[in-house]
C-alpha cells in the first residue's frame, strides 16, 4: 500500500511536469517526481520498529566478531538512506540550475507561461 | 602500461576545479591546461586499448564497495568521447572567444568529459546514475551558455525532459535494488539469472528503457534534442550530438539491456522498432529544415536509429538463438556506426561552427557561394556530408555496409530497405547542404567572408582525416579485433558479463 501511494506522487509530479503551463509550476513538479523516488528509496530499506544501523559491542557475536543474525534481522538498511543523500545533492544542483534558468527567461520574455515562450520550432 | 582506471574521471574533474581560478587575465593558460587535459586523455585511452579489468575504490571489495570496468565496450566509448572532445576543445580555442567566461565553459566542459568517461566505466548502477547527472547537469548549463531568448529556452526544455529521464532511471535503480539487493552490475545479473524476472523488475526494464530512450532522443522521446544542441555553442553541438547522447542513452542502455537483464525478444522488438521509428522520422523532419546546425541536429536522431536498430537486430537473433555470426555482424554495424558517427557528426557540427563565425548567420538561403571563400571548411564539410550519406569509400558507408549485410543474411529484407532508403533521403538533404553553403550565387554581404584560421582549421582537419582513414578498423584484421571485436564480444556474450567481472 505505501508503494502504490509512493507511485502515485510520482505520477502526480509526471502528470504536473506534463499539463502544467507555468514554468515554476513544471519545476515543483519534478520535484515532486524526486520526492517520490527518495520516499520510494527510503521506504525499501525502512522497516517497522528496527533498530538504528549503527553496530556496537552487544551487536557482536562473543569471541567470533562477527555480527549476530539477531541484529541483521532487526536493524534498518542503511544503504538506501546514503543513496537518497546523494541524490537529494544531485538535486539541489540540478534544481538551482533550472530555477535560474527560469529567472533569467523571465527577464527575457517577461512571462513564464510556455506557451508564449516559442521561438523554437521545426 | 596499465593506466589506474579513476584517471580518466580524475584528470578532467582535477582540471576542471582549477580553470575557474584563472579568471580573465589566465585565459590563455587555462586554455592550454584544458587543451592538456583532453589530449591526455586521449593519449591515455589510446594506451588502454585491447585491456580488460576491474579497479576497486578504495580497496572495498564487490559487492560491498564501487568498482570501475575497463572493457572493450567501456574501451570503445572512451576512445569516441576522447578524440571527439580532443577535437572539440581544439576547435573552441579560437571559437568561444566571441563569448565572456571562457574559463567557465572551459571548467563545464571538462565536467562534461568526466561525467561521461565516468559512466562509461562504471560497474555500479548508482554510480553511473551519479556521473549521468554530473554530465547531464554540465551540459544543461552549457546549452544556455549564451543566455539569449533561444538559448534559455532550448536549455529549460532539455533540462525538464533531462529531469525527468534522470528520475525515471533512478526509480528503476529503486526497484532494481529492492529486487535484486544490489547495486553492483554484475551481481544484479546474478541475482537476476536466479530468479527471473518478475513484475517489478520488468516494470524497472521499462523505466530504464523510457530514461535512456530521452537521453539518447530516440523517437517518441527526440522532442527536446532539435532545439538544444542546435542553440549550444558549435564545439558543445560536436560533443552532445556527438558523443553525449551515446555515453549517456545508447551505451548505458545497451548495458542495461544486455548485460544486466538480458536479452529477449520483446525487448529486442522494442529496440528494433524504436530503431527504425528514429531512422525514419528523424531523416525526413532533417530534408525540410532550412537552419543549418537544425537540420543536423534531426540527422543526429536518424543516425542513432541506424545504431539502435543493429544492436537490436543483433539481441533479436541471438534471443531467437540464431546464428551468432550474424548477431554479431549487426552489432558491430550499429557500434561501428556509433563510433562513425561521434566522428563525421561532431566534424558537421564544428563546420557548421566554422561557416556561422565567419558569417554571422546559418540560416541556409542566407549562404551560398562559400567554397571560394573558406576552402577547407568546403573540403571538410563535404568529407563529413559524404560519410554520413554513406558514400564509399568514407567510414559511414563501411558501417551502414555491414548492417544491410547483416540485415539481408538474417532474412529481414524490409530492415535492410529501409536503412538503404533513409541512407539516400540522407544522401539528399546533405547535397541541400553543400549547394546552399558553399555553391550558388555569393551574396553581396558575405563577399569579404575569410577562413577562419590556426586551431579551428586543425580539429576540422583531424576529424576529416579520421573520415577518410576510419574504415580501415574494419579491413585492417589487427585493427578489428583490438577495437570492435572485444566491444561486440561484451554486448554478445549478455549476461556472461556478470561471472566474468565477480572471477576477475
Amino acid at each position: 500500500m505505501p508503494y502504490a501511494l509512493c507511485f502515485l506522487l510520482f505520477v502526480i509530479g509526471l502528470y504536473c511536469v506534463l499539463v502544467k503551463k507555468n514554468m515554476v509550476k513544471i519545476v515543483i513538479g519534478i520535484l515532486v517526481m524526486e520526492y517520490a523516488v527518495n520516499l520510494f528509496l527510503i521506504m525499501l530499506g525502512y522497516r517497522t520498529g528496527g533498530a538504528a544501523p549503527i553496530i556496537d559491542k552487544t551487536c557482536l557475536e562473543p569471541g567470533t566478531g562477527q555480527i549476530t543474525a539477531s541484529f541483521i534481522s532487526t536493524s534498518v538498511d542503511p544503504l538506501p538512506q546514503a543513496l537518497v543523500l546523494t541524490a537529494i545533492v544531485i538535486s539541489l544542483g540540478s534544481l538551482a540550475l533550472i530555477i535560474s534558468i527560469c529567472v533569467r527567461t523571465y527577464e527575457k520574455y517577461g512571462t513564464f507561461d510556455i506557451t508564449k515562450i516559442r521561438r523554437l520550432k521545426g | 602500461m596499465s593506466v589506474p582506471l579513476p584517471v580518466f574521471v580524475a584528470i578532467p574533474l582535477v582540471t576542471a576545479f582549477l580553470l575557474p581560478i584563472f579568471g580573465k587575465k589566465g585565459k590563455s593558460v587555462a586554455t592550454l591546461l584544458a587543451n592538456l587535459a583532453t589530449i591526455s586523455l586521449l593519449v591515455l585511452a589510446v594506451v588502454s586499448i585491447g585491456q580488460s579489468r576491474v579497479y576497486e575504490i578504495g580497496k572495498w571489495s564487490i559487492p560491498l564497495g564501487i568498482n570501475l570496468v575497463l572493457d572493450g565496450l567501456s574501451c570503445l566509448l572512451l576512445l569516441a568521447v576522447s578524440t571527439v572532445s580532443t577535437a572539440a576543445m581544439l576547435f573552441s580555442t579560437r571559437y568561444m572567444e566571441q563569448y565572456t567566461a571562457k574559463s567557465k565553459y572551459l571548467c563545464l566542459f571538462l565536467l562534461m568529459v568526466a561525467g561521461m568517461n565516468g559512466v562509461v566505466l562504471s560497474g555500479d548502477i548508482f554510480n553511473l546514475f551519479v556521473f549521468l547527472e554530473i554530465a547531464s547537469i554540465a551540459s544543461y548549463a552549457l546549452v544556455g551558455f549564451g543566455c539569449e531568448h533561444e538559448e534559455l529556452e532550448a536549455s529549460f526544455k532539455y533540462m525538464v525532459l533531462g529531469s525527468v529521464a534522470s528520475m525515471f532511471i533512478l526509480f528503476g535503480i529503486a526497484l532494481v535494488y529492492g529486487n535484486t539487493g544490489s547495486l553492483n552490475m554484475a551481481y544484479i545479473s546474478k541475482a537476476i539469472q536466479g530468479s527471473g524476472l518478475n513484475a517489478g523488475l520488468g516494470f524497472a526494464l521499462c523505466l530504464f528503457i523510457v530514461g535512456f530512450g530521452l537521453k539518447a532522443a530516440l523517437v517518441p522521446f527526440h522532442a527536446w534534442l532539435p532545439d538544444a544542441h542546435p542553440s549550444a555553442p558549435a564545439p558543445i553541438s560536436a560533443m552532445l550530438s556527438g558523443v553525449l547522447i551515446k555515453a549517456l542513452g545508447v551505451y548505458a542502455l545497451a548495458r542495461v539491456v544486455f548485460n544486466v537483464f538480458g536479452i529477449s525478444v520483446p525487448i529486442s522488438w522494442v529496440l528494433i522498432v524504436l530503431g527504425i521509428l528514429s531512422m525514419i522520422v528523424g531523416v525526413f523532419l532533417a530534408v525540410g529544415q532550412w537552419d543549418f546546425k537544425r537540420l543536423l541536429a534531426y540527422h543526429s536522431i536518424s543516425q542513432m536509429g541506424y545504431v539502435v536498430l543493429g544492436i537490436g537486430l543483433g539481441a533479436l537473433i541471438l534471443a531467437r538463438g540464431g546464428n551468432t555470426t550474424w548477431a554479431s555482424l549487426a552489432i558491430l554495424g550499429g557500434l561501428f556506426h556509433l563510433v562513425n558517427h561521434a566522428v563525421f557528426k561532431s566534424l558537421l557540427f564544428l563546420t557548421s561552427g566554422s561557416v556561422q563565425m565567419a558569417t554571422g548567420t546559418r540560416y541556409l538561403k542566407e549562404l551560398g557561394g562559400l567554397a571560394d571563400r573558406m576552402p577547407i571548411t568546403r573540403a571538410t564539410c563535404t568529407v563529413a556530408s559524404a560519410s554520413i550519406a554513406g558514400v564509399p569509400p568514407f567510414n559511414g558507408f563501411w558501417s551502414k555496409l555491414i548492417l544491410v549485410v547483416a540485415a539481408v543474411q538474417a532474412g529481414f529484407w524490409g530492415i535492410a530497405a529501409v536503412t538503404v532508403l533513409v541512407s539516400l533521403v540522407t544522401l539528399i538533404s546533405f547535397l541541400k547542404v553543400q549547394r546552399y553553403v558553399f555553391l550558388g550565387e555569393l551574396p553581396e554581404n558575405l563577399r569579404y567572408v575569410k577562413e577562419n584560421k590556426n586551431s579551428m582549421l586543425v580539429a576540422m582537419i583531424f576529424l576529416a582525416c579520421l573520415c577518410v582513414l576510419m574504415g580501415l578498423l574494419v579491413i585492417v584484421p589487427s585493427l578489428k579485433q583490438s577495437i570492435l571485436d572485444p566491444a561486440v564480444k561484451v554486448l554478445t556474450d549478455g549476461v556472461e558479463y556478470s561471472a566474468k567481472i565477480i572471477n576477475m
